[in-house]
């Protein structure tokens, strides 16, 4: 069974440039977090999909299956789901904080500002 | 089950790559958006997408935590933001060659090193090999709970859990701290011209 063979981490590589592309080309704050969230999910499909095991259920013991799909990407993919939140909160807060102290989430027009001070 | 040639396509891999290409096309049509909270709920879309695919994966426990926290939490947590800040982007910026350039070079070599890599499904890949059977065949006898995850996040790996608390504990105190602290010197300003008033 040679299909999908690599296909899922051709896509999982174009979405993960596509993230990567709006995070470095952007300038408004807000779409920059957003493109690392994309980054981010990108990368989780592409550990999931590694743990994939043909004919596999759930890993949830069942006396009838005995082909588990792998447990350890899922375990890995839980805890970096949760980190991701927590840096996603906290670059929100800095974005949040950056709009209060210089009246704009664009970056070019925060560079201003801050050349125009100095 | 359609069979093509010498290949078996099962409904699941047509689902798999219907969905890929969906959450595919979510994120590129992020590059073109201008309005913030289109761009957001593109992103809650991407997030549930998948949490859909997950479970053709079979890793159910993720799909849950994907659709609670990853669509859930971080799409309220956006829209808040949004709420304190501008609804729009200011205005489409001039394509960026360089950043072309180097998100295509990146690609372009992170395609490359697919190819060594064994194919989706594969029994014998080495990330199912390792520690993954005594998790699978072990853990019952072991630990307890019929659910591998369960068992493998809360005993085996239970030092990356302490890890990820202190990371959650970490960030909050961080937030905290950014938001809380503005807001406190902006009260003691306020009080500062009170007492000069008076």
């Amino acid at each position: 069974m040679e299909f999908p063979g690599h296909f899922n981490y051709w896509i999982v590589i174009v979405m993960m440039m596509a993230g990567f592309y709006v995070v470095i080309s952007q300038g408004n704050l807000v779409k920059k977090v957003v493109g690392l969230n994309i980054f981010q999910v990108s990368v989780f499909v592409f550990y999931i999909s590694m743990g994939k095991v043909d004919g596999g259920t759930a890993p949830i013991i069942h006396p009838d299956w005995t082909t588990y799909t792998n447990p350890v990407p899922s375990v890995l993919i839980l805890t970096a789901i949760v980190v991701g939140v927590a840096t996603t909160a906290l670059a929100l807060a800095l974005v949040v904080r950056i709009r209060r102290a210089f009246g704009t989430i664009e970056d070019d027009e925060i560079e201003a500002q801050e050349e125009a001070q100095s | 089950m359609i069979t093509l040639g010498n290949d078996v396509i099962l409904a699941s891999d047509i689902l798999n790559v219907v969905l890929l290409v969906l959450m595919l096309i979510t994120a590129l049509s992020l590059i073109f958006l201008r309005n913030l909270f289109a761009i957001i709920m593109m992103s809650g879309i991407f997030s549930l997408t998948a949490a859909v695919l997950y479970v053709v994966w079979d890793s159910v426990d993720v799909s849950f935590t994907e659709a609670s926290v990853g669509a859930g939490i971080s799409t309220v947590l956006m829209l808040a933001t949004l709420a304190l800040t501008a609804p729009e982007e200011k205005r489409i910026r001039q394509r960026h060659w360089a950043s072309l350039a180097v998100v295509t070079v990146t690609g372009a070599l992170l395609g490359y090193a697919t190819i060594d890599m064994p194919r989706y499904g594969d029994p014998e890949a080495p990330v199912n090999k390792h520690v993954a059977p005594r998790y699978i065949y072990e853990s019952g006898k072991e630990v307890g709970p019929p659910n591998m995850v369960t068992s493998t996040l809360a005993a085996y790996r239970g030092y990356d859990t302490l890890g990820e608390t202190t990371v959650i504990f970490t960030a909050a105190a961080g937030v905290i701290t950014i938001i809380g602290a503005a807001r406190r010197r902006r009260r003691t300003s306020a009080d500062v011209s009170k007492v000069r008033e008076v």
